[in-house]
């Protein structure tokens, strides 16, 4: 019995959703008495595949194989649930991300593993129970699922669990993967990065704007606001229907759902299904000209006023602090 | 060509989330039902692909009697018949098996799923499916075009997107940008009262798990007001007391 993640890169690098896997996986090793392993896929630097052991991975099995270079759904998943089996690995943890959610649902068959998707705490595993929470209503709300299956596989909601960092070090060791051709069917043509510095879902810090800005062409002070900030991008539910914004940038039941550290709605009222989306974020700033808007009620800090007026305000005011800092 | 459109029935998404039994139920007490939004996008581009009598549409949903208004609802947007495997849905591994055992036999050139239901957000079916049918799965797609006997899609990624080109048959989960929603007009309500639904029985399974409680999050304190001319003091604020600048 071990646990196992899955440490996905991007671009042969970790994203801290990955550090926050292998402290969170660190933790349900050391619940059960027992080591934790990474399996990367992919081209990654020794030195970065040694991160994984600073958060507390024992071993990690690199696997580089030339025809897993990119993300495949499906032979990715056969490796995982043959690393699994092979390293008799009762528990697999890996992150909600996009490829995440569409893993960890092909390993749990394959392993006849339930599945926990959008885990947000470690398992309550009293009276040889097995208890996770996980988000559920789209953010509205939580649910706790009993998985009941001697396997089981995890996918951590980002930005959910703390980075904890051990002073250990991990055994890298390379693993030679069985190729399938059968699960070579679907072929990446393409992989178009997006121009945003700031991914929205990996991001701590996320500026969002509503139909209170008018129209797209009012969008620079945002930019510019998470630009200086560091933020990610993201709009409400009306602006990318009106086709201001992307879809990519919609948060909210419908769209993405966000749990950054800080979140600033400008202009955006607050509508159920907008809250749904943004309800596990740490820090919630609003900006609007109605005190009555219902955004008000849900958020720790709020600013009655007109975005033209106050955003720019506030950019210079973050320009001070950070030229005083 | 043939498309399978697994639909769910879900609560409105203006609905306020409440629990009783001791939060181990959840409250459907005065909850409207509706049509899964992400269901309603994979249900348009299925008409779309198969529009002027180039295919089938067939909406499945697992559920009991008291979904078929849903079910109805889908095949007044346009789908052609309906089956529903009369169960609780128990969970998503429960539901895509009971949809696997029937495609085994009634195969499609294509699956669609909603990427989620608003519900419990599992997004697993479509990934299930595709693994219990062998069948490639893209879980999270923003486009969908068919050029022969391939399909393009569109694959969300963190930062960018992913262009694949998938021979059919397979499954993919439907996100925003795949189609807009339709809206049934009377001629589709009438119709779909005289479709052909089919009420299958499930099969037997094991299943792996179980929601014990539920929980709505912890309410926020108090909202502190900073003047519309002191944004300093908010940069103050979140920087001294949150912490998070």
């Amino acid at each position: 019995m071990s646990v196992l993640i899955y440490t996905e890169n991007a671009e042969g690098r970790f994203k801290k959703s990955i550090f926050e896997v292998v402290s969170y996986a660190r933790a349900i090793a050391d619940q059960n008495n027992t080591t934790l392993t990474a399996i990367s896929i992919g081209n990654v630097s020794v030195d970065e595949l040694s991160i994984l052991g600073k958060y507390g991975a024992d071993k990690v099995l690199n696997v580089t194989n030339e025809k897993l270079k990119n993300f495949v759904n499906q032979a990715y998943a056969s490796v995982i649930a043959e690393v699994a089996k092979a390293e008799a690995a009762n528990i697999v943890v890996l992150s909600n991300s996009f490829s995440g959610r569409g893993l960890a649902p092909r390993i749990g068959v394959k392993l006849e593993a339930g599945v926990v998707d959008g885990a947000v705490s470690l398992p309550d595993q009293e009276d040889g129970k097995f208890l996770v929470k996980k988000t559920a209503f789209s953010g509205k709300a939580f649910a706790t699922v009993e998985l009941t299956s001697a396997s089981k596989v995890i996918a951590l909601t980002p930005n959910s669990y703390k980075l904890v960092e051990k002073n250990s070090a991990a055994t890298i060791v390379d693993f030679n993967a069985e190729i399938k051709p059968a699960d070579f069917t679907a072929i990446i043509r393409e992989i178009i990065r997006s121009t945003e510095k700031v991914s929205l879902p990996d991001a701590d810090l996320v500026v969002s704007g509503g139909r209170g800005l008018k129209g797209p062409e009012n969008w620079a002070m945002i930019e510019e606001l998470a630009e200086l900030l560091g933020a990610a991008l993201a709009c409400s539910k009306p602006v990318s229907d009106a086709g201001w914004r992307s879809h990519s940038e919609h948060v909210g039941q419908t769209g993405i759902s966000v749990s950054p550290n800080l979140y600033i709605a400008i202009g955006i009222s607050g509508a159920i299904q907008h809250l749904a989306g943004i309800s596990s974020s740490k820090v919630i700033v609003v900006i609007n000209k109605d005190p009555d808007a219902p955004f008000f009620k849900v958020a720790d800090y709020g600013i009655v006023g007109d975005a033209f007026e106050v955003v720019p305000k506030l950019i210079t005011a973050i320009k001070k602090y950070k030229a005083s800092a | 060509m043939k498309i399978l459109v697994c639909i769910s029935n879900v609560p409105d998404t203006t609905t306020k989330i409440t629990f009783t039994d001791n939060n181990t139920q959840f409250n459907i007490n005065g909850v409207q039902f509706i049509l899964n939004p992400w269901d309603e996008i994979a249900l348009a581009r299925a008409i779309e692909l198969t529009d002027g009598g180039k295919g089938s549409v067939t909406v499945i949903n697992v559920g009991e009697i008291n979904t078929e208004a849903t079910i109805r609802k889908a095949l007044a947007i346009g789908a052609t018949d309906a089956i529903r495997i009369d169960a609780k849905p128990h969970d998503a591994w429960f539901v895509a098996f009971q949809i696997a055992q029937y495609v085994k036999t009634n195969p499609f050139d294509l699956i669609l799923t909603g990427l989620e239901s608003i519900d419990y957000n599992g997004s697993k079916v479509a990934a299930m499916l595709g693994e219990l049918l062998l069948l490639p799965s893209v879980s999270i797609i923003k486009k969908l075009t068919v050029d022969g006997n391939n399909a393009t899609v569109e694959r969300e990624i963190e930062g960018g997107k992913e262009v694949l080109s998938i021979p059919f048959p397979f499954v993919a989960g439907t996100a925003e940008g795949v189609a807009e929603p339709k809206i049934p007009n009377m001629r589709g309500i009438m119709s779909a009262r005289t479709k052909p639904l089919t009420v299958i029985q499930p099969v037997e399974v094991k299943t792996f798990s179980e929601v014990i409680s539920y929980e709505t999050p912890a309410p926020r304190g108090q909202v502190k007001l900073v003047p519309a001319d002191d944004t300093a003091k908010l940069v103050d604020l979140l920087h001294e007391e949150a912490r998070v600048i």
